[in-house]
This record gives structure tokens, C-alpha cells and sequence, in this order.
């Protein structure tokens, strides 16, 4: 039941977490005013696709829609990003000027590709990031076979690129930092597993190497990149998959503590600084960054589609309650497809201190890792073996229900 | 209450399975197999199946 006091609910985002959120308001009995703010004007739209079938399907990209959950009743105000959070006054003002006044607020604004690194200059035209619709539709346009695409950044994006590229008859070469694709998320097994998968599709993996700089022609669009090993690599269109950058900017100034993200509470109320909640706001998806029990409740923000799904409606009954709300326990989970495998995972491979290889056989495309810490399982990974991950996560959702409160935000 | 899933959306991403393992599994070949009609009492669990699904491949009809 809705508490009296909400009339105005305002959901800033209007992708999924917002989407979501949006639609667990009115599931949960919310009936007064509902607007949802988004920056982009197109309809809200799916972001996995973009990094895949977008970039690969023969005829034309395919719809990319998402559907608005039923009976939303709600005001979309689209293409007109927010600017500015006033929690005192309680009202958000979009770019254009206007004012919207809320009881209830939820910041759903997500995450922007990271750039080039400081020292690079201003890139030249044709090097990319991939975001959003528009991002992947003009990467589309560029993806013409024959042409060399360098990738700075092996994570689940460049390597998904990277995948989609080649099987579109481009050249390309993925240049990694680290020693191996993915090692920070899912550790060295998996990350030596996804470079071979790379390598025998016929893509050039350089490691524990970086982008230091582009060339460019007369025409001012990019003809290659130089490397920190002192090479260059002849470009016709260069990719940056650097990561991901929590769109919390626009609320610099407001008292909400963003740093790395908008600061949670375990029921994704919206913090301050010093770790007391901003009346009426919460936070969901790529955007907030949350206490996580598999991490011993250090606050992450992770940019995957299920976190979105589970916050947007986390944060919405979080709103909604009339008494203490119900801490955010969902398990976390992620996938990629990656030359036909099918990585699929739970929980939070990052978080672990060690890993145990349960079954490892490349020819059989079969991988199957347990990961712990502190000898308490903390996540699983999979490729070919999905049918194993449900006693990951009963086992983890069983362990995690108790979330701990870290300490205020720094 | 009905279930069907499109099997050529189905991508084995597995949430279906988490969220109403009473109703979906998979098999040894990691494809989805589900109850075509499960009882009533889990329709919520039916219904949670379809939310999370990535590709919107699960559809839920409740009897009438």
C-alpha cells in the first residue's frame, strides 16, 4: 500500500532501471503523479543487443525497443537530460528550464563510456566509444569488411565488438592492459579461456599493452594508434571500451555523496556524505553504487542488465514502504556471448581470493569455475554449462541475505 | 495458467531458472526445458520468470 504523503513521484532515467522502478510504483499501488525524465529522445531501448546484434545482423539493425510495462500512467519527458537535484526545495530541473517538484525520487541515470585517457589529446574522427543507440548505429556504418579496427579494452564490451567485428570480415586487434582479458572480473582460467576464443577466431590480442596516442590523416580522421610497447598499428576506426563512468555528474553540488556512483544504503536510499539519507531519494541500476554482502558489503556499482531489472524495483518498494524497507540481497549476474560461448555468471567473481576449477575443456566448450573468498563461495562462472549455475545461486542467495552497512561515505 | 517460451529469442541466460526453478530447467545440453502448465500457487514465481527475462522470451497466461 502507498503512503499517503506521495503525490509527485519523479524517476530521473528512463531506461530499464528506470523503466522497471517505474513500473513496480504503479505494481505496488502507487497512484499519484508519475514522470519519467530521460536525456536521450529515443524511446527507451535495450542496451545488450547494441554490442551485438546491432552490429552483426545482415538486414538492417534490428527493433531494439523496450517495452513500457503496463498500465505505467505516466508523463515521459524524453530528450531533456536533468541538470540539477535541489533535495532542500525537493525539485530536479531539466536542461531546457524546467522545474518538476517530487515527494519521491529515483535516480536512474546510469553510466557513460569512459573517454580517452588525459594525455591523449582530443581524438581524431573515427575513434569510438559505445554506449548508446546512437554510439552503435554509427559504429554499424564504420564495421565495413576489410578494415582494420583496433579495440583499446578486452572487458566484456571491446570483446563483444571485437567478436561482432570479425565476423563481419574486419581486421582486428584488441589491446588489453592487463595480462589477460577479464582477469579483474573473472580471474586468470576464464581470462585465458576467452583469449583463446579471440585468437582462434583470428583476432590479434595484445596484452599488458595500452593506447598512448593516435595518428591521424589530413582529412583529420584516424589512420592508427601508437602503442606503450613504442609499435604502431595501422587504423581505419579505433574503438575505446575503457569502462563505463556512473552518469552522477549532474548532481555535483546537491549534497548526494556520487563518488564512483550515487552512495546507497543497503535499501538504495540516496546518501549524503556523511551517511544519512537524502529524504525521498533513491537509486538503481548503473548509476548507484550500492553495499554488495558478497564483497563484505563494500559499495559497488555494477553495470549489468539484472542489477538494473532488480534495483529499479528494489528502489521502487523501497519508496513505498511505510515502515523500515527490506535491504537489496538480489544476487548479482552477468553474461557475455563471445564467438558462440556462452559465458554466463553469478555472483561476484571480482570479489574472490581464489579460484577452483571445477571443469575446464576447451575442444568440448565447457568451462565451469567456483569462486571464493575467504573460503565462503562468493560467485560461479560457466560457458556451456548454464544448467549449473542455479546451486551457485541458491547457494549464494542462502548465504547473502544479511546485508551489512559499511561504513559512511568517505 | 500457461507458460511458452520462444525458443528462437531463448539465449539460456539461466534467469528463468533462478527466479522459478519449479517451472524451468535445463537439460545436459544447457537448453531450456519448462512445465507447459504449472499449478496456479506459482504464478507469481511464473510471473517474476518472465520479468527478468533479457530477451523476453517467456509468456505467462493466468486461466481465465
Amino acid at each position: 500500500m502507498a503512503r499517503q504523503a506521495l503525490r509527485e513521484i519523479v524517476v530521473v532515467g528512463a531506461s530499464l532501471a528506470g523503466l522497471r522502478a517505474a513500473g513496480a510504483l504503479r505494481a505496488g499501488g502507487y497512484t499519484g503523479s508519475l514522470t519519467i525524465v530521460g536525456a536521450e529522445r529515443h524511446p527507451p531501448y535495450d542496451r545488450p543487443p547494441l554490442s551485438k546484434q546491432v552490429l552483426t545482423a545482415p538486414a538492417g539493425p534490428p527493433a531494439t525497443a523496450l517495452p513500457l510495462p503496463g498500465g505505467l500512467d505516466a508523463r515521459r519527458l524524453l530528450g531533456r537530460p536533468a541538470v540539477r537535484l535541489d533535495p532542500a526545495a525537493r525539485t530536479v530541473t531539466l536542461m531546457d528550464g524546467t522545474r518538476l517538484g517530487y515527494d519521491g525520487l529515483v535516480l536512474a541515470t546510469g553510466a557513460a563510456a569512459r573517454g580517452a585517457p588525459a594525455g591523449l589529446g582530443r581524438p581524431p574522427r573515427g575513434v569510438r566509444t559505445l554506449r548508446g543507440l546512437d554510439d552503435a548505429l554509427a559504429l554499424r556504418a564504420e564495421l565495413v569488411p576489410g578494415r582494420r579496427l583496433v579495440i583499446a579494452g578486452a572487458g566484456f564490451l571491446g570483446g563483444e565488438v571485437a567478436a561482432a567485428a570479425r565476423s563481419r570480415g574486419l581486421e582486428v586487434t584488441l589491446v588489453e592492459a592487463g595480462a589477460r582479458p577479464l582477469e579483474r572480473a573473472a580471474g586468470t582460467v576464464a581470462g585465458d579461456y576467452v583469449a583463446d576464443l579471440h585468437r582462434e577466431a583470428g583476432i590479434a590480442l595484445r596484452t599488458r599493452t595500452t593506447v598512448t596516442g593516435f595518428r591521424a590523416g589530413a582529412d583529420g580522421r584516424v589512420t592508427g594508434v601508437e602503442l606503450s610497447t613504442g609499435e604502431r598499428l595501422p587504423a581505419d576506426v579505433v574503438l575505446l571500451a575503457l569502462g563505463s563512468v556512473p552518469a552522477a555528474g549532474w548532481l555535483a553540488g546537491s549534497g548526494v555523496a556520487t563518488g564512483g556512483g550515487v552512495h546507497c544504503d543497503a535499501s538504495l536510499r540516496a546518501l549524503r556524505p556523511d551517511g544519512s539519507a537524502v529524504p525521498g531519494v533513491v537509486a538503481a541500476g548503473d548509476v548507484a553504487r550500492a553495499p554488495q554482502p558478497l564483497a563484505d558489503g563494500a559499495r559497488l556499482a555494477l553495470g549489468h542488465w539484472t542489477n538494473a531489472v532488480e534495483q529499479g524495483a528494489a528502489a521502487a518498494a523501497t519508496l513505498l514502504a511505510t515502515g523500515a524497507p527490506p535491504p537489496f540481497t538480489a544476487v548479482p549476474s552477468f553474461w557475455s556471448d563471445l564467438h558462440g560461448a556462452r559465458i554466463r555468471s553469478v555472483g561476484l567473481p571480482s570479489a574472490a581470493d581464489e579460484t577452483r576449477v571445477v571443469e575446464h575443456d576447451r575442444a568440448g566448450g565447457r568451462l565451469e569455475i567456483a569462486y571464493h573468498r575467504q573460503g565462503r563461495l562468493v560467485g560461479a562462472l560457466t560457458v556451456g554449462r548454464t544448467a549449473r549455475l542455479a546451486a551457485y545461486r541458491a547457494e549464494l542467495e542462502a548465504s547473502g541475505t544479511t546485508a551489512r552497512e559499511p561504513a559512511p561515505a568517505a | 495458467m500457461r507458460i511458452t517460451v520462444d525458443m528462437n529469442r531463448c539465449e539460456s541466460h539461466g534467469q528463468c531458472v533462478f527466479a522459478a526453478p519449479e517451472i524451468f530447467s535445463f537439460d545436459e545440453d544447457d537448453r531450456l526445458v519448462h512445465d507447459p502448465a504449472p499449478a496456479g500457487a506459482l504464478l507469481g514465481a511464473a510471473g517474476k520468470a518472465a520479468a527478468v527475462c533479457p530477451v523476453r522470451a517467456v509468456t505467462v497466461t493466468p486461466d481465465a
